[in-house]
């Protein structure tokens, strides 16, 4: 680890989004995964996607809860519960989950995300009725005791420490998180604020799991080499007995108008580069004017898709203003999303001179629009992007987990690549003047802090 | 990927056959392909889909950077494909772009390489691209100085990343006077030093075909494929420049360095001598290693440490043989008040197993993980064409991949306990904490400025 080093960009490869997990954008790749679904009686969702170029399977359980379905002052819930579901159940000892998956030469791990929370293993096909009973067995049995839960609360203070406290850049974005939204629970960080995670008890999170861990609030993804009968069949068997709950409405307060812009500025003595990012509120799939979202897709490709993008182009290349720049877009979000710009400034230049040049860019964008060039030549990037997704096994349980998490169906997976094909430049131009507004932007500026702050 | 479990982001996840558990056989099969001009690539034909993958290594990576000129190697890793031939920048990245050709390099102490990704139609130009970029880079000015500006400002922005300080004072206590000591990236002030004819005379002197290692993976045949060896690394000069990193012991044993940083979190870096890549007891301590602190969720470091106590989110040990030496290492993030204790019982587990060794059933469990899930290695085309370029840089056997677990397999408990005698020293290890500390007996602190 730590020996190799790549120099550039971030924003080269469009395909990466894949490897870069659920949490991000992921381009969906249609028409090409031919997924199999279903549903179990008790209202569990099923999808199958057969893939027999290596003999491996992905086994993915997604609940439709994530830490923007917390209640109010009791932050970090979700991925707190996440942890915890690797602790004991009523038939299972604390721990004897991850010790047959490791012994079964399996890999495992979880995720928590604003919308979704999700368990997955990977292992030989073989395996995959055992990964079921494990993960059936922890949808309803999960035993939580002081003993448990204390040491874990500890891990996950040290988990905060590590990837915020430590990290100005992370303190910057979870601020930046908290302007951007006035009133929506995006607002919070998903591992929650630790003030909040010091004070949640055992009682709190039984009543979240009990409320939200259930078969018809939960989606099976299975990805690899297998026969989807075969896997439904199995998911009938481990996962059809579990009785389905009544599910409250998941509440989430929407957004007042955004009145005017907003400046969230970070100066800290461990920041030696300084940088710059701003989010404009956006649809998403599934919210707001969704009709914008498959435009805002492309265009985001336009302008930030890599280094002959129009920001890269312009910021790094031409004006050699930046060291690095894009942007990007998050349209699988459940609610209201952003669509963002950032940016390094080289060595010596100052942030002022390199906003002004995003801004002009913008501004030429809303003026004169994209071209019919530039949106051919993006839509044919994503299409390939399609493609070179089903280079995975585990990639596409992500791809169809996500969205079918967030509001999606199969189908609009499927699908993606013509409603890509089918945006127009008039589609484009009318997606950025809807959303480019000045006043319904979050700015978030990281500096150094000045001299005479450092001790 | 914020609020997850995760231990290792970016770890590999493979999908191989194992010889004893009854899966549909699906043994993969290389080819050893040798083009008419002699450039040899393994080859991992897949026509499922209309992808392929190729990696390369050439040796000779950052630890054959000139002195003062440290982060050369990575500096042209970061220009080869910003133009070449006639190409200028711009051009050469649309090209990549509108074929969706994936094409990058990379610097490692010990080597050079770089990885090629494209659709079966766009073939021939992906290939054309790699051949112009590795042949004739141009080197402009306009160019190098905006990859020099990227590589100062990731200097930078890592510059008081914990991580990045634990590593880099590890590797310099650890490697006094070798290469190994710098940074791949280089200093600020030698990136700025680099010139355009020092890029000029790494690639004149590094990227030749003797020691070329080609691994492809996907839609093309042995034909097509001798055809593109030959278009593309036909013309490189037949031998690189001759170079010698001598071998280096670790140094700085028991050592315990202080970096001082205003963090609410150390983070700790440890390590000591490990195992060659080479040594007839590597597979052994493999196994040790992931008794100890390897298997994600089951270590023994991560039962300690993490489940019993909650002291950390992360720790972990791991091996890392190279060309020139060779260490055992870990890590771990844990808090100010308490990291002394995380430390301490690093070095108790390092004890007990030198002492009292490992169980039958750890070595079994351990050999079942490891064993199971080689196999989930292979999950991509550009991972499969990663493992061929190791198997053949390690001179590990075209058989490799298909006899790997039996290697393992074939571990005895008496092997890993031999091992853990012969190599694990808890009083050798060298342990870096980077954050303000409470409790520890540093023998080197190192602060802000100082």
């Amino acid at each position: 680890m730590q020996t190799g080093n790549s120099v550039k960009r971030s924003v080269r490869c469009w395909a990466l989004a894949l490897a870069m997990g659920p949490l991000l954008a992921v381009p969906a790749a249609a028409q090409v995964f031919n997924p199999v679904t279903a549903e179990l009686d008790n209202g569990m969702q099923v999808v199958v996607i057969e893939n027999d170029r290596a003999p491996v399977v992905t086994h993915m359980v997604w609940y439709r809860v994530g830490a923007a379905d917390e209640p109010a002052g009791k932050s970090g819930i979700a991925h707190y519960l996440e942890h915890l579901m690797f602790k004991g159940t009523e038939n299972r000892a604390p721990g004897e989950f991850s010790e047959i998956v490791a012994s079964l030469g399996g890999r495992e791990n979880a995720f928590t995300s604003q919308d979704y929370t999700g368990y997955f293993q990977t292992i030989a096909p073989q395996h995959l009725e055992t990964m079921m009973e494990l993960e059936a067995d922890r949808m309803t049995g999960l035993v939580l005791s002081d003993e448990i839960i204390e040491p874990e609360r500890r891990v996950i203070l040290e988990e905060r420490l590590s990837r915020t406290e430590n990290n100005p850049r992370a303190l910057l974005s979870e601020q930046v998180r908290a302007a951007t939204y006035l009133n929506h629970p995006y607002r919070l960080p998903i591992i929650g604020w630790a003030h909040e995670i010091e004070t949640l008890t055992r009682e709190d999170l039984e009543v979240f799991y009990k409320t939200w861990y259930a078969p018809n609030n939960a989606i099976l993804v299975v990805s690899g080499d297998v026969d989807a009968q075969d896997v439904i069949r199995l998911a009938r068997t481990h996962y059809g007995p579990i009785p389905r709950r009544d599910l409250p409405p998941r509440i989430r307060p929407s957004e007042p108008p955004q009145r005017a812009p907003r400046e969230v500025i970070l100066e800290d003595p461990r920041v030696e580069q300084p940088s710059w990012s701003r989010r404009y509120l956006a649809p998403s799939y599934n919210s707001g004017e969704t009709e914008h979202a498959y435009a805002l897709e492309v265009l985001s490709e336009i302008i930030g898709g890599g280094t002959t993008a129009r920001i890269y182009r312009s910021l790094v290349v031409e004006a050699e203003l930046a060291a690095s720049a894009g942007a990007w877009y998050a349209p699988d979000a459940l609610d209201l999303t952003t669509f963002g710009f950032w940016f390094s400034p080289r060595p010596g230049v100052a942030i002022e001179d390199v906003e002004a040049a995003i801004d002009a860019q913008i501004a030429a964008l809303l003026e004169n629009g994209v071209t019919e060039d530039e949106l051919a030549r993006a839509q044919r990037r994503l299409i390939d992007s399609a493609i070179f997704a089903r280079d995975s096994v585990s990639g596409p349980a992500r791809v169809f987990g996500a969205a079918l998490a967030s509001g999606q169906t199969a189908a609009d997976v499927e699908d993606w690549p013509d409603r890509i094909l089918g945006v127009t430049v008039e589609d484009i131009n009318e997606a950025a003047r809807a959303v480019f507004d000045p006043a319904r932007a979050t700015t978030g500026i990281l500096l150094t802090a000045p001299e005479g702050d450092r001790s | 990927m914020s609020g997850s479990v995760m231990r290792f982001l970016a770890a590999p996840i493979f999908v191989f056959i194992l010889a004893f558990i009854p899966v549909p056989a699906k043994a993969i099969e290389i080819q050893r392909v040798i083009s008419d001009g002699g450039v040899e690539a393994w080859l991992v034909e897949d026509h499922s889909l209309p992808i392929v993958s190729v990696r390369f290594l050439f040796p000779g990576g950052a630890a054959t950077d000139p002195e003062g000129r440290e982060g050369l190697a990575n500096m042209v890793s970061g220009l080869l494909d910003e133009g070449a031939g006639e190409l200028d920048s711009q051009t050469f990245q649309r090209r990549l772009s509108d074929e969706s050709i994936s094409l990058s390099f990379s610097a490692s102490r010990d080597t050079f390489g770089g990885a090629l990704k494209t659709l079966t139609r766009n073939r021939d130009e992906a290939f054309e691209l790699l051949h112009l970029a590795l042949t004739e880079p141009r080197f402009d000015a306009d160019a190098v100085a905006r990859i020099r500006a990227q590589i100062l400002a990731g200097i930078a922005a890592g510059a008081n990343n914990p991580g990045r300080i634990a590593q880099q004072t590890f590797w310099e206590a650890t490697f006094p006077n070798h290469p190994y000591a710098r940074r791949v990236e280089g200093t600020a002030e030698s990136v700025e030093t680099i010139t355009e004819d020092d890029l000029r005379t790494f690639v004149s002197r590094r990227l030749a075909r003797s020691e070329l290692i080609v691994g492809v993976v996907g839609d093309i045949t042995t034909d097509e494929l001798k055809r593109l060896l030959d278009s593309t690394f036909g013309d490189l000069p037949e031998r690189a420049e001759a170079f010698t990193i001598p071998r280096a012991e670790p140094a700085a044993a028991g050592e315990v360095i202080v970096v001082e940083k205003e963090n609410p979190q150390s983070r700790v870096v440890f390590g000591q001598k490990g195992l060659y890549r080479d040594d007839p007891d590597y597979y052994a301590a493999l196994v040790l290693n992931h008794i100890l602190g390897g298997g994600s969720f089951t270590s023994r470091l991560y039962e300690e440490v993490r489940e019993k106590r909650g002291l950390a989110y992360s720790v972990y040990s791991y091996l890392l043989p190279m060309d020139n030496a060779a260490l055992w290492m870990g890590g771990a993030g844990t808090e100010n008040a308490t990291v002394s204790v995380s430390v301490e019982l690093v070095r108790n587990q390092w004890a007990n197993a030198r002492a009292f060794g490992v169980s039958q059933e750890e070595l079994e469990k351990a050999k079942s993980n490891l064993i199971g899930s080689f196999g989930l290695r292979f999950d991509n085309s550009s991972a499969i064409a990663g493992m061929l370029v190791g198997v053949q840089r390690r001179d590990l056997g075209i058989e490799y991949l298909n006899e790997r677990n039996s290697l393992i397999e074939r571990v005895t408990l008496e092997d890993v306990n031999r091992v853990a005698k012969r190599v694990l020293d808890p009083d050798a290890l060298t342990v870096v904490i980077v954050g303000n500390p409470d409790n520890v007996d540093a023998t080197h602190t190192i602060r802000e400025d100082g």
